[in-house]
């Protein structure tokens, strides 16, 4: 019983020492949490698929009461800016390939004696396609109104599709990516960190000295763990309120359910940067492994494109990665209020890669000295 | 013996010593080669926001033959899977378990609504993944005017009246995501060179204490420099090299733009990119720190802000002003100009010239950084 106390001890020891040389250094402290709430922030405001701005260049032949008011309902989006008033189809290539207009309007010279007679009144749409999902989602949204317009002339109305979006109402892309970054962001810098941690004694040789303390390389292990696995709670915590009190998303599900999820799914991160520390010899080649890690970790998580999109093949990859469960459980737990019977898959990965790459990892402390 | 060869003696053994360093660490080749043909490879088959075969979940309360018509299009969408499903409540359930990405329903009284007036159909989708779910809702709603439109016809009710949009997209004419993502990827992998490579070298020699016996030596600030970024120019026009053949030969993204204003273009934000990293290095002098902000002040960046997936028109002014800051941003605009719309001088030259701009300042700054002085 007494072992056991000095054992626990003694790696609480360990943890109070790395938490100290981790938070001693003024430059580590800003390191460690400013970027989590400045990225929480540039990255909700930067990262929409949402059109807010679409500058468009109009040719209007028809110069008609019809495409006067067609082009008002456009420009009263809010979204459509007319950027150029263009007398010829020939003008529209230079503001395209310049980037100045996303697209341009051609409205020919009939137009209001066709929607007038009843027949089909085209308009050509031309588009810059360098970002198609801004072109496809622009001309999806010219079509509603020109159809709109359309019934308002007495043309026969369209069949309306009412959507109604589950956790999300109006579709904002913003909900769907903001909870993502809660894994993905803090799995960046935990990595990291983690992989340092031990490189850099390693790279100090002081490591070699913290083997022959009569700490197990599973206390070392622990005590190495527990600090990195604190930070990436802390940082996963500041995007949490930034997302849950700034944008104000609301969280539909149980928060003590969210930080099970994110405890197992920081402590498979931080195995897996414990596992790179361990190979690693010097700080250098552990965040060079680190970077080699995080890039197809973030890759093939689902946080820019889902993850059946992805061919089979590496779907079948992306089981060896953390990061495609953790946002996987955090956006079902925020968004959907999901409860644990509907998500416990998602730990089964988790669980498994920490037993997998802890030991692995505290195994290599012990087996590889250079 | 001049000063100028001097500068050459010293220039040729600093850059085979920084060589011998890059080649020994076997990491290194690992990021510089390995690395960027991987993401090459991970980009070009692993990231689509094209959706396929959607399955989507069908449920039927009007059963009249109008009713079937109308939803028979979804079939024809290659992009959708329909199921036919028994009742909402089954649908729903398939729904959460993620078995399918909507549900279409025929309300009972369709067939009745559709002959006064327009007709309703709902359409649910789960919010949670917004890009799938406005996909998804752009192909109902596709595959159900068209099929409307192909009712009317065969009922010869006249051609459709109403306002039809004749769509063509420039530089990408098929909408393929790829052709978008891929030149993007030009970008990460320079940035990935800059940032990882060398933003420990300096951080490195001045926690070893070389750096100060490099100053006791008659060596130069500017030599270090140089031979630091040699070697590294080299692994990078490699990658560049590698990065435009699988775009062009693998993914079939077409060129349209002219080849050598690109490999010209490239260097400079590699170079710029490399600047940024030593600069990172020389500022922090510890490489704890140096591999931090790297990550923070270059990679994620170029990721998520420079245009390489969010459309920058979208976002706010301040995180617009933020994004024109980085030299990432310029890069992006210019590499998929030139990939898919063309040689646009003037986009071209401005780019450029912000390009090197940063690449004198970086230069001047970190040239100061490496002044012999110890403190």
């Amino acid at each position: 019983m007494s072992d056991l106390i000095t054992s626990v001890g003694s790696v609480l020891a360990l943890i109070r020492k790395e938490i100290l040389a981790l938070v001693k250094d003024p430059a580590n402290r800003v390191v460690l949490f400013a970027p989590a709430l400045m990225q929480a922030l540039l990255f909700g405001y930067g990262a929409t698929y949402d059109l807010t701005h679409v500058p468009y260049a109009v040719v209007d032949q028809s110069r008609s009461a019809a495409s006067t008011a067609f082009l008002a309902r456009l420009d009263g989006t809010g979204v459509f800016r007319r950027e150029a008033t263009l007398a010829s189809n020939a003008e529209i290539a230079g503001l395209i390939d310049s980037g100045e207009v996303l697209l341009a309007l051609s409205i020919p010279a009939d137009f209001e004696r066709r929607l007038t007679d009843g027949e089909e009144a085209p308009i050509q749409v031309i588009l810059d396609g360098r970002n198609s999902s801004t072109a496809g989602a622009a001309a999806g949204q010219i079509g509603t109104i020109a159809a709109d317009y359309a019934v308002s002339r007495g043309a026969s109305p369209p069949i309306t599709i009412e959507r109604r979006a589950w956790y999300n109402p109006n579709l904002e892309s913003r909900w769907t990516l903001m909870p993502a970054l809660i894994a993905a962001l803090s799995l960046m810098q935990t990595l990291l960190l983690a992989a340092l941690s031990v490189a850099r004694e390693r790279e100090q040789g002081t490591f070699d000295q913290l083997l022959v303390t009569p700490l197990t390389p599973m206390q070392i292990l622990i005590g190495k763990a527990v600090p990195s696995i604190l930070v990436g709670l802390i940082q996963s915590t500041i995007i949490l309120l930034v997302i849950r009190f700034w944008f104000q998303i609301p969280m539909n599900g149980s928060y003590w359910l969210l930080y099970l999820g994110l405890v197992s799914f920081t402590g498979a991160g931080v195995g897996l940067g414990l596992s790179i520390s361990a190979l690693s010899v010097t700080m250098q080649q552990a965040m060079l492994y680190t970077f080699i890690s995080i890039m197809p970790l973030t890759l093939l998580s689902g946080l820019l494109t889902p993850v059946h999109n992805m061919p089979e093949v590496l779907q079948v990859v992306t089981f060896i990665n953390p990061l495609r469960f953790g946002i996987d459980f955090v956006r079902r737990v925020y968004l959907e209020g999901a409860g644990f019977a509907d998500i416990w898959f998602d730990f089964v990965p988790l669980l498994a890669m920490m037993a997998v790459t802890l030991p692995l990892a505290a195994w290599l402390f012990r087996n590889r000295l250079s | 013996m001049s000063g100028g060869s001097g500068f050459h003696r010293r220039l040729v053994a600093l850059i085979r010593k920084e060589t011998r360093q890059l080649m020994r660490d076997r990491s290194n080749l690992l990021v510089g080669l390995i690395l960027p043909l991987a993401l090459i490879l991970l980009f070009g088959y692993g990231l689509s926001f094209d959706v396929e075969n959607a399955p989507v979940a069908v449920v039927m309360e009007d059963s009249s033959p109008i009713a079937r018509d109308t939803v028979a299009g979804l079939s024809g969408s290659p992009y959708l899977a329909p199921v036919m499903v028994g009742s909402m409540a089954e649908a729903e359930t398939l729904m959460r378990a993620k078995k399918v990405d909507g549900i279409v329903r025929v309300p009972v009284d369709f067939a009745v609504s559709r002959a006064t007036g327009s007709g309703h159909i709902q359409l649910v989708v789960n919010g949670a993944d917004s890009t799938t779910a406005s996909t998804i809702e752009g192909y109902v709603s596709g595959a159900i005017q068209t099929s409307s439109q192909h009712m009317a016809d065969r009922a010869g009710g006249g051609a459709g009246v109403g306002i039809t949009l004749i769509t063509r997209t420039w530089f990408n004419e098929a909408g393929n995501s790829r052709w978008y993502l891929v030149p993007g990827l030009l970008v990460l992998v320079m940035t990935l060179i800059g940032a990882f490579l060398t933003s420990l070298l300096i951080a490195r020699e001045w926690e070893r204490g070389t750096l100060e016996s490099l100053f006791v030596t008659p060596v130069r600030p500017s030599e270090i420099l140089l031979s630091k970024l040699a070697p590294y120019l080299v692994i990078g026009a490699i990658d560049m090299v590698m990065c435009l053949l699988c775009a062009r030969f693998l993914f079939d993204v077409p060129i349209r733009g002219s080849l050598v204003v690109i490999v010209i273009a490239s260097l400079l934000y590699l170079i710029v990119s490399l600047l940024l990293g030593l600069l990172i290095s020389g500022a922090t002098r510890n490489q704890f720190a140096a591999s931090q902000i790297a990550l923070l002040a270059s990679f994620m960046p170029a990721m998520m802000l420079s245009g390489f997936v969010f459309d920058l028109r979208n976002v706010p002014i301040v995180i617009q002003v933020i994004a024109q800051v980085l030299p990432a941003t310029h890069f992006m605009q210019l590499v998929k100009t030139l990939f898919l719309a063309g040689t646009v001088w003037p986009i071209v030259i401005k780019s450029c010239a912000i390009l090197a701009a940063y690449g004198a300042l970086l230069a001047f700054l970190t040239r100061r950084m490496l002044a012999k002085r110890l403190d």
